[in-house]
């Protein structure tokens, strides 16, 4: 399938508009088969952005290549069935239908089964199992969080791109959400994670980058960025 | 009295059933696009237009398949080419793009049918009153109208609420961006169901040509019908479009039925007012005369009082 050499996701030169204002100006990071890759920024630097060009829901051009391939004229459902799939910030569930029919959303072809079935998010999730048929909309933030990475896992991505999932949640549930991102990683799913604190980050990614306004501003493995002060003080820590 | 209950409840279910086939469609096209057709009850008119040439030439039965269909895919030809390219500059232009497609399609229909009334009639099969109720008839063709209608909406509802399409359609109503990015089709969703919309118009335009007239008029007679149902039902709530057009239907009905005036019910409290009063003409005002105003009072009384509409969730 793809050369050994070639990253999985190779995003070069990525700049992304909302209606006149220029918020992605030349972004460019890679995500390689099977790993988890973060990406960290402060507040509206474009760390969303970034993911929803990838995706195909915001105005962009530049180049994302996806096992080779260019996505950058794709529309997002077709960029969603090669292979990628999004958890987005705001836990987007779908209130007014259940958690099933929320889950159900997520698979993209019935007739395949993929690397995850609705049983492995009730095992890993016993919580959505118990409280399968209610509406989504009468969730807790942390169940809402889960169901919306179930959702996605449910269309069986190859690489997924996960927004703030850990932002509001108690420390029991930033743990829950850490092992699940193990348990994604584990199944070779690539991550590419989107967080501004460092917690979850250092301990789990393979390499990470920081974004600054609209470019990245550092690049490196978790050691890296524990030792260079200068960036997070400047790039990071508020 | 027992008469009148019976046929207008019966008559008022039918027509109440027909608007529910126009006020569905439009009610869901609200909710994805955000604004109000006010070319929808065009389509209904082309339905009896396409449904009247059509059985003229081959019969009543295949006018009945084939006009919804035409006029579906009209429908969602006009989305996907002309809508979603209008809906780019706003929802402004995006209104007054379906209110010019009304006028448009109601001198298209004139040019080329003119402006009579057309001579579409029902099936001769059902060319026979189902029964006879003091010394009254119902007619079989307006229990077939029944059964389609209920047909439709039960169709509707299996649709929307029991299959994949149907969840994909409700999700992608309030979350587009989102259904979008898990790999669904949402502008194929949004052509289809405005087809579906549009063909229900036509439809409800082809059963009802034969017993309701078909006429240039007819689609701005029933449109502002239409209008008042989904804004007193509540703008974007099938289940709203569903009670509001029973109750108009019904309501309007009953009016038609009902030979009664103020004075007739004074007179029977035993009040009486001279013939040369001043509010006289007022007080004379029969039911049947004011029946076609009622809708309109409805929608004047539900915006006041409950803005929202009688099911609906925003502000209109
Ligand atoms: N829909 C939008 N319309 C216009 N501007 C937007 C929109 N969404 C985001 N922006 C702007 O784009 C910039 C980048 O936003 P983005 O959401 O990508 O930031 P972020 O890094 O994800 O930060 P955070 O999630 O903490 O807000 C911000 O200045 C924001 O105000
Ligand atoms: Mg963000």
């Amino acid at each position: 399938m793809s050369d050994v050499k070639t990253p999985m996701l190779d995003v070069r030169d990525l700049h992304a508009f909302y209606g006149k204002s220029h918020i992605l100006q030349g972004v460019t990071f890679t995500v390689g088969e099977g790993e988890i890759v973060s990406l960290l920024g402060r507040n509206g630097v474009g760390r969303s952005t970034t993911a929803h060009a990838i995706m195909g829901t915001v105005d962009r051009h530049g180049s994302v290549l996806f096992r080779g391939e260019e996505l950058i004229n794709l529309v997002p459902h077709d960029i969603a069935r090669k292979g990628l799939g999004i958890v987005v910030e705001n836990r987007d569930i779908f209130p007014t239908l259940t958690v099933r029919q929320n889950l159900l959303l997520g698979v993209k072809n019935i007739r395949k089964a993929g690397r995850w079935s609705m049983e492995d998010m009730f095992e890993l999730f016993p919580n959505l199992r118990e409280r399968a048929d209610v509406m989504a909309g009468v969730l807790s933030g942390g169940e809402q969080q889960m169901l919306t990475m179930c959702r996605t896992l449910m269309g069986d991505p190859d690489l997924i791109i996960i927004d703030e999932p850990t932002e509001g949640l108690a420390p029991k549930i930033v743990a829950q959400v850490a092992s699940l991102l193990e348990e994604i990683a584990r199944r070779g799913v690539s991550i590419l994670l989107i967080e501004q604190k460092l917690t979850i980050a250092l301990k789990i990614s393979h390499r990470i980058y920081v974004m600054g306004h609209g470019h990245i501003v550092f690049e490196g493995v978790p050691d890296d960025l524990i030792h260079d002060e200068s960036i997070r003080r400047e790039w990071l820590e508020v | 009295m027992l008469e009148i209950t019976i046929f207008s409840l019966l008559n008022g279910t039918v027509y109440g059933l027909l608007l529910f086939m126009l006020s569905s469609g439009l009610t869901l096209i609200f909710s994805m696009m955000g604004i109000l057709n006010f070319a929808h009850a065009s389509f209904y008119m082309l339905g009896a237009y396409f449904g009247y040439t059509i059985s003229s030439h081959i019969g009543f039965w295949p006018g009945l398949i084939f006009a919804p269909l035409i006029v579906g895919v009209m429908g969602a030809l006009l989305e996907r080419y002309a809508l979603r390219h209008v809906h780019k500059h706003g929802h402004v232009a995006e209104l007054i793009f379906t209110f010019g497609l009304a006028f448009l399609l109601e001198e298209l229909t004139q040019f080329f049918w003119g402006t009579d009334q057309q001579a579409y009639k029902g099936p001769s099969l059902l060319d026979f009153p189902l029964f006879t109720l003091f010394d009254a008839n119902f007619p079989a063709y307006k229990a077939f109208m029944l059964l389609i209608s209920i047909g439709i909406f039960l169709g509707l509802l299996l649709v929307l609420t029991r299959t994949r399409v149907g969840l994909i359609i409700q999700a992608a109503i309030t979350h587009p961006n989102m259904v979008n990015m898990l790999g669904h089709n949402v502008p194929f969703v949004f052509m289809a169901t405005f087809g579906v919309g549009t063909a229900l118009a036509g439809l409800a335009g082809t059963i009802a040509g034969p017993v309701m007239g078909t006429y240039p008029g007819m689609a701005h007679d029933l449109g502002s019908i239409v209008f008042v149902v989904v804004v007193f039902g509540g703008l974007g709530s099938l289940a709203g479009a569903l009670v509001a057009s029973l109750m108009i239907g019904i309501i309007q009905t009953f009016a038609v039925g009902l030979n009664y005036s103020v004075s007739d019910f004074l007179v029977t409290i035993g009040v009486s007012f001279p013939a040369d009063h001043f509010l006289h003409d007022i007080w004379t005002m029969t039911l049947p005369q004011v029946a076609p105003l009622i809708p309109y009072l409805m929608l004047i009384l539900i915006l006041i009082f409950r803005p929202m509409g009688l099911f609906g969730t925003r502000e209109t």
